[in-house]
This record gives C-alpha cells, sequence and structure tokens, in this order.
C-alpha cells in the first residue's frame, strides 16, 4: 500500500518533470526560431556596418552560425542554462540583469490587478450565479462582455483622460513623481514594499497613486474573466442535489451557496485565478506602453523599435517561463486540494 | 411562395444534398434570429461588411489619407463629423476604411488558422499512437505561450505590415483548432459510419478529407467566431504598437497610438477608433456566443 503511494507520488512528479523540460525545449525551439527569422543581421549587429569582410567572417564564425541549425541551438539551450541571454543593444548591460530590473515593476502590478480581480470578480460571479437570470446576473454579464470586447490600451488611454486629465484623482504616467523618483532604496524593486520598510508615507501615497489606475485596468480584465467563470461553476453546482439536499434540511438559500456550494467551486477557481493571473502579465506589454510603466512590456516594446532582437526574445522567454509556470504551479494546487485527483 | 420555400428548406427527409445543406443553414439562420444577442451582433458584423464594402460611397468624399495641416486637431464639426487628427486627416473616413483593414485581418487569420488546425487536429486524433502525441505537444508548446507577447517577437522579427501581423497571430492562434479537431475526430472515428468506409475501401485521405473534416467544421467555425474578438484586439495591439498596418493606412490601432500625445486635450483622435474596435469585437462576442447556443446547447447556462 505505502509502495504504492510513494510509486505514484514519483510517477506524478516524473510526468511533471517530463512536462516541464519539453515545454522548455518547446519555448527555447521557438525563441531560437524567431531569432533566426528576424532581418536583422546578427553578426552586423556586433561588428558594426564598417566591418571589413574579414572581421564580419571571423565573428559569423565565432558566433557559431556556419555550425549546423540543430548544434546552434544546443549553444543556444547551453548560454541560456548558464545565465547568457545575449547583451542588450539598447542599454549595454547584459539582458538578464534588465529584466531582473524592470520584472518588479510589472509584478507589482500584475499582483495588485490580480487582487482587484479576485477581491470582485469571485464576490459578483457567486452573486450572478446565485441570482441567475435577475438583475445582478446581466450587469455581470454586461461587465464580462465589456471586458471581453474592448481594448485594453483604449481603455487605459480613457481612464488616464478621465481620471488623471478630467477629475484629477489619479497621478498620471510612470510609477513616481518625478522628484520622488530614485530616493527609495531599492531592495525589492516593489516601491509599494520598499517604501513601507523606510517608513516613507510620501512616497508609498504617490507610488499608490501612480498604480492605481492601470492596476484597476487590468484588474478589470482579470474581473471580467473570474465573474464569468465563477458564475458558470456556481450554476453547475447549484444544480446539484447536495444544495436541495442541504436546503430540505433548513439551510438558508444563501448558506447553501456559501457553505455548500462554495468550497465546491474553490478548486476550480484555483486554475482560473492561475490562468487570469499568467494572462495579465500579457496584458501588461500594452499597458505599460500606455502608462510609461517601466515594466517587462516597456522593456520589450522598446527593444521591438531599436531592432534589439536578444532583449525582445530574452522579455519573450521570460514571459513565457512565468506564463508555464504559473500553469504548472495551479495545475499542482489542483491537484493538491482535489481530492479525486490525489491518486490520479 | 414563400410558404413552400421554408416548407422545401425545412423538410425533415430532403431529396439532395443540396436541400439537406440549405436546410441546415436555414434552421441555423432561424436559430440566431430567435437569440437577440445574436441577433445584435449579427447586425453589428453584417453592417461592418457592409462599411468596408461600401467606404468610398460612405466617405462623403474626403480622401482617409489626404492631410490638411492647416486644420490638424479640429474638433467634430458639420465639416468633419468626427474631427481630424494631428495631420488634418478626416478621423470619419478613416474610421470607415479602418474597417477594410480589420475586414481582411481576420479573413486572412481564418482562412490560414482553420486549416492548420483541421489538418493538425484530424491527424492526430485519427492516426493516434506517436504521430498524435507529437503533434498535441508541438500544439501544447504553442499554447503554453502567452499568445500577444509572441505575435509581437514574430512580428518583430518578419518586421511590421499587414501580412506580418496576419502570420504572426495565425502562428499563435492555431492551437485551441488543432485540440477542438482533434477531440471531435477521437469521437467521429469511433462511430459505424467510419468502420463501413472503411470496410469498402477508402484511403485514410478520403476518410480524413471527405467524413472526418466536414463533421468538425462547424464547430471550428464556432470557435472561430468566439476567436475573432480575440483577433481583433490583438491585431489593434499589433497595430497600437506601430507593427501592424503602416502609415499612411488607416488602423485603427494605429489611429489610437497616434492620439496619445493629445489624449488630455484632443480626446476624440484615440476615442474614436477605440469605440470602432469596441463596437466591432462586441459584435463578433455577441455573434459568436449566439452560434455557439445554437449550435452547442449542452454549453448553454
Amino acid at each position: 500500500m505505502g509502495s504504492g503511494m510513494a510509486g505514484r507520488i514519483f510517477r506524478q512528479l516524473l510526468s511533471f518533470a517530463v512536462t516541464l523540460i519539453m515545454t522548455f525545449i518547446g519555448l527555447t525551439a521557438v525563441t531560437f526560431l524567431i531569432g533566426r527569422l528576424t532581418r536583422i543581421d546578427p553578426v552586423l549587429a556586433v561588428v558594426g556596418d564598417k566591418a571589413s569582410k574579414q572581421v564580419y567572417d571571423q565573428t559569423f564564425h565565432a558566433m557559431g552560425l556556419d555550425k549546423p541549425l540543430i548544434v546552434q541551438y544546443a549553444l543556444y539551450v547551453k548560454r541560456l542554462i548558464s545565465g547568457d541571454f545575449g547583451i542588450s543593444v539598447l542599454t549595454s548591460q547584459p539582458v538578464l540583469s534588465d529584466l531582473l530590473r524592470v520584472f518588479p515593476a510589472t509584478f507589482e502590478l500584475a499582483t495588485l490587478a490580480i487582487i482587484i480581480g479576485v477581491a470582485a470578480g469571485i464576490p459578483a460571479g457567486v452573486l450572478a450565479g446565485a441570482r441567475k437570470g435577475r438583475w445582478a446576473d446581466h450587469v455581470v454579464r454586461v461587465v464580462g462582455l465589456f471586458g471581453y470586447s474592448v481594448p485594453v490600451f483604449w481603455l487605459g488611454l480613457v481612464g488616464l483622460f478621465v481620471f488623471y486629465g478630467k477629475l484629477g484623482w489619479v497621478s498620471g504616467t510612470g510609477r513616481l513623481d518625478v522628484f520622488y523618483e530614485d530616493i527609495v532604496t531599492p531592495r525589492t524593486g516593489i516601491i509599494l514594499i520598499d517604501s513601507a520598510i523606510d517608513g516613507d508615507w510620501d512616497i508609498f501615497r504617490n507610488a499608490f497613486s501612480h498604480l492605481i489606475l492601470p492596476a484597476a485596468i487590468l484588474g478589470f480584465f482579470s474581473l471580467a474573466y473570474i465573474a464569468r467563470m465563477t458564475r458558470s461553476f456556481m450554476i453547475t453546482q447549484l444544480s446539484q442535489e447536495y444544495v436541495t439536499t442541504a436546503r430540505v434540511k433548513g439551510r438558508s438559500y444563501w448558506g447553501a451557496v456559501w457553505r455548500h456550494a462554495f468550497p465546491n467551486i474553490m478548486v476550480p477557481l484555483i486554475t482560473v485565478i492561475g490562468l487570469s493571473y499568467a494572462s495579465l502579465l500579457e496584458g501588461a506589454v500594452l499597458t505599460e506602453t500606455v502608462f510609461a510603466w517601466p515594466g517587462l512590456g516597456l522593456y520589450i516594446t522598446r527593444a521591438l523599435f531599436n531592432g534589439d532582437m536578444n532583449a525582445v526574445l530574452g522579455g519573450t522567454i521570460l514571459v513565457g517561463a512565468v506564463f508555464i509556470g504559473v500553469n504548472l504551479v495551479s495545475d499542482l494546487l489542483y491537484r493538491v486540494f482535489d481530492p479525486r485527483l490525489r491518486g490520479a | 411562395m414563400t410558404q413552400s420555400l421554408s416548407h422545401w428548406l425545412l423538410d425533415e427527409a430532403p431529396g439532395s444534398r443540396r436541400q439537406a445543406v440549405l436546410g441546415s443553414l436555414y434552421r441555423g439562420l432561424l436559430a440566431i434570429l430567435s437569440n437577440p444577442p445574436g441577433l445584435v451582433g449579427l447586425v453589428i458584423v453584417t453592417v461592418l461588411v457592409l462599411i468596408a464594402i461600401f467606404a468610398p460611397l460612405l466617405d462623403r468624399g474626403i480622401s482617409p489619407i489626404a492631410q490638411d495641416l492647416g486644420n490638424r486637431l479640429a474638433q467634430p464639426s458639420a465639416a468633419h463629423w468626427f474631427g481630424t487628427d494631428e495631420l488634418g486627416r478626416d478621423i470619419y473616413s478613416r474610421t470607415l476604411y479602418g474597417s477594410r483593414v480589420t475586414l481582411t485581418i481576420v479573413a486572412l487569420v481564418s482562412v490560414l488558422v482553420a486549416p492548420i488546425g483541421l489538418a493538425v487536429g484530424t491527424l492526430a486524433g485519427y492516426l493516434g499512437g506517436w504521430v498524435d502525441i507529437v503533434l498535441m505537444r508541438i500544439t501544447d508548446v504553442f499554447l503554453a505561450f502567452p499568445r500577444l507577447v509572441l505575435a509581437l517577437a514574430f512580428a518583430a522579427a518578419l518586421g511590421p505590415g499587414i501580412e506580418n501581423a496576419v502570420i504572426a497571430i495565425s502562428l499563435t492562434a492555431w492551437p485551441p483548432y488543432a485540440r477542438i479537431a482533434r477531440a471531435e475526430t477521437i469521437t467521429i472515428a469511433r462511430s459505424d459510419f467510419i468502420q463501413a468506409v472503411l470496410l469498402q475501401g477508402a484511403s485514410t485521405w478520403r476518410i480524413l478529407l471527405r467524413h472526418i473534416v466536414p463533421l468538425c467544421l462547424s464547430s471550428v467555425i464556432v470557435r472561430l467566431t468566439l476567436d475573432m474578438a480575440g483577433i481583433i484586439l490583438t491585431a489593434a495591439g499589433l497595430g497600437f504598437l506601430g507593427l501592424g498596418a503602416q502609415p499612411p493606412t488607416a488602423e485603427w490601432g494605429a489611429m489610437v497610438s497616434a492620439g496619445r500625445d493629445v489624449i488630455l486635450d484632443q480626446w476624440w483622435v484615440s476615442t474614436i477608433p477605440g469605440v470602432a474596435i469596441f463596437l466591432v469585437s462586441l459584435g463578433f462576442n455577441l455573434l459568436g456566443d449566439g452560434l455557439r447556443d445554437v449550435f452547442d446547447p449542452k454549453e448553454t447556462s
């Protein structure tokens, strides 16, 4: 019995590892191919267009570009594993250190956004599912439809126009007002946390007033998705017989909703939240461009326009890796929390 | 006359293949018409197509690329219904012509994505074994990627432009179709009529192309309609970042981007093309939801 259990866990870990490795190979193969597809000559990017033919050929050879594609790919993966993502043409820094520098800004934005999305989306979805066909349901449906149809970059601009330009409730673009910049000691890179550690509440307030609008706009998109999924899970659960049984035994309707049906939808919701957190990273690319938010998205788009392929591909790998990582973690949590899947 | 036509279309025992096909299309149309959100969606999409076709008649004689630098960033007025942009171009006219770009992208992506997805999915589902494993692993890898970022990287490598945006979006959009086609194929392949065709000596290709693909088509088309909004938003996002249609072509995403610097003073420059993007993706979302309700009652809740 015990060994059977251990064997199952081992098999699960093994299949987990195989999935991880396969996806990593796929991820790097795709970025490698994109790197080959580009019209930007990688040799010229290093030696410049004034180099002699001899220097060009030497570099061509030194970069391994005369080797078979599969060997080049192997070298590429080897470099990536050792943390060498190349040098960014734009910043003249190693791409990896650039990525580590800009990532906290995106993390801060996406995390606040998912908190907003979960805090508003789950209650809204439960309400809509429990009051199916009533006005609350229609409101949630319309909000969801709006979220699925509106371009995020446009909503960001309109938000800036209304809440910053007209009402003045929030601060404009960037992470901080100019005169606050470079004052906080970057411990975590997350300004809200860093300024709180320093006890500098002026900076904290300023950072928050910059953060809240982009986070609310990104959060709105995960709200739309989370509410829609919660609603449909809730409807499925409420039609089950155990809910009727609970009601027959004298449970109030909302008691049955929250105490009986809700615990059953928490597990699938983990996956939904994971998926929407990962897709926030993607929405962040456009949102960061609109709000001049110095995170991963802005880094990638800036690199894009300067033909800085190392930076673009490094950023793509990081986003892809986080995306895959979040998906795997939510898959794992799903298995941990759902007793039916423990043995499967 | 109309009575007999509708009888002919709704005949439970159609006499010809044509009658059967037309009949099922007619039933679908009736079902969509009885689904209010779906109907709204259908109307929006139809209007979009009409605008794209008749843009030269509707543009009030103003070219979408005619510049008038003396009259730049003008407010909406009788002369310029939606105002003018930073080069004095008429935003109303540009918004009309922008529908052509959007429709082109949507059409090209559909034409590319559906066959790729069908080919991969039906092959994997029908042949099974290692073909299935390899093809589905590849699908999973593409599915694991964040779509916009991957499209961004492709577009960056290929260079800006509509064709490359289409290729970039298609490369990232096909995996769900492969998944759907595979799932359908697995169910269909087990049914008796496939065994019957097989016993009659039909080749694998014949079975796939003549018997399995046609049956997968309806779910692929429903999914495609549901995805349209996503495709439009991705395309607009690429355009916004400058990777879509190149100037002076009127493209909604690029038009929103052009108004960014003046959003606080001349709000209409960005707002109007944004509303256009919103309305069109809303239309496709409503139509897709309606089609799903009609063709797949299981999902209705």
